[in-house]
């Protein structure tokens, strides 16, 4: 099975100012793109040839791994911004935000914060184990909540790549602006359809 | 007392056209005095306070994250500097140069597994020539601030020579394009400070 880099459903100069067109160039045009060539030139001939992604991420390592966890990664990161997003979750997600960390800005802060000290390259992730309890946890590089049989709810990336050509070091001004352009929506339907 | 960001031995533009004065910039004035800082406020009142970065670096394996990442950012950055000239590029000369050609079969096959292991470190991380306690080289790379020295390192050494291949580095001029940059490096590696480095 070909993987395919995913259409994004919005233009890339459609987050602008937050999120340049250029670094959506970069970050969706070549990393994510060559991700998605990458893994399809290192899985064929093998076993993964015919496998689904997150077949792969679970039962893979090296290469193939890195590959195939950063398409997911990204995928899962791209498709849940849109232009003017942010605000809050409603109903379930929500609730279930409240019930964890105290308040929505709780959840917010220590989101953040995680995003802020992961040193190096990865991910922070909202998750749910496998009783819908809902936790924060960072992830390095590659690496992916599902091997750790948690369920990833949203993400956000924190390679460098991701933002510095807008805000440089200054890591924590990116992570602000990226609440700006959460879609909601769809992460509740994320969290609902668990 | 406590450690300071070391000046740059050039001016911020002086490794243009290969490294560009807004990079060099914000990698000296924002990441490696971010280190600095972290650093000096990680070992403030530990036993630590006082102890030279080699020492500190010979026993992160018993030290804070926060220790091993700053102490290795503020030691890297401060050998990164130095290893770059804008009188650098070519070859190695002496010892070095006959070091390098016995081990890699000369200058090229050098450079080519040198620019491979920076190519590949996957995420953040360096590149690094480390001379090993036998006095042999060795190529290897290391993730995030991690380096040679570290008493806990894969490969424990001398580094000889060091590249820097976080996105920061080379995000701003090449964007995805690693290779680019670690060509450019071999514009201006600093050979002579990189012979001293072998022979101390
Ligand atoms: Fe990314
Ligand atoms: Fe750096």
């Amino acid at each position: 099975m070909k993987h395919e880099l995913p259409k994004l459903p919005y233009a890339l100069n459609a987050l602008e100012p937050l999120i340049s067109q250029r670094t959506l160039e970069f970050h969706y045009g070549k990393h994510h793109q060559a991700y998605v060539n990458n893994l399809n030139n290192l899985i064929e001939g093998t076993s993964f040839e015919n496998a689904d992604l997150v077949d792969i991420i679970l039962k893979s390592d090296g290469g193939i791994f890195n590959n195939a966890a950063q398409v997911f990664n990204h995928t899962f990161y791209f498709m849940a911004l849109k232009p003017r997003g942010g605000g809050k979750p409603r109903n379930k997600l929500y609730d279930a935000l409240v019930y964890t960390f105290g308040t929505f800005e709780k959840f917010k802060e220590e989101f953040s914060k995680a995003g802020a000290t992961l040193f190096g390259s990865g991910w922070v992730w909202l998750v749910a184990d496998a009783n819908n309890k809902l936790s924060i946890v960072k992830t390095s590089n590659a690496a992916n909540p599902l091997c750790d049989n948690l369920t990833p709810i949203m993400t956000l990336d924190v390679w460098e790549h991701a933002y510095y050509l807008d805000t440089q070091n200054a890591r924590p001004k990116y992570i602000e602006n990226f609440w700006e352009l959460i879609d909601w929506e769809l992460i509740e339907t994320r969290f609902e359809n668990l | 007392m406590s450690f300071e960001l070391p000046k740059l031995p050039y001016a911020y533009d002086a490794l243009e056209p290969h490294i560009d004065a807004r990079t060099m910039e914000i990698h000296h004035s924002k990441h490696h005095a971010g280190y600095t800082n972290n650093l000096n406020a990680a070992i403030a009142g530990t036993d630590l306070d006082g102890k030279c970065i080699g020492e500190i670096l010979a026993s992160v394996s018993r030290q804070s994250a926060a220790i091993r990442n700053n102490g290795g950012g503020y030691y890297n950055h401060d050998l990164f500097w130095k290893l770059m000239s804008p009188n650098g590029g070519g070859e190695p000369t002496g010892e070095l140069q006959k070091a390098i050609n016995d081990t890699f079969g000369g200058f090229e096959q050098f450079k080519d597994k040198f620019s491979k292991a920076a190519a590949t470190r996957f995420g953040s991380g360096w590149a690094w020539l480390v001379k090993l306690s036998d006095g042999s080289l060795k190529i290897c790379s290391t993730p995030n601030q991690d380096n040679p020295l570290m008493d806990d390192a894969e490969v424990k050494g001398t580094p000889i020579l060091g590249l820097d291949v976080w996105e920061h580095a080379y995000y701003l001029k090449f964007q995805n394009r690693r290779p680019d940059y670690i060509s450019e490096f071999f514009e201006v590696i600093n050979w002579e400070e990189a012979l001293k480095r072998f022979q101390d």
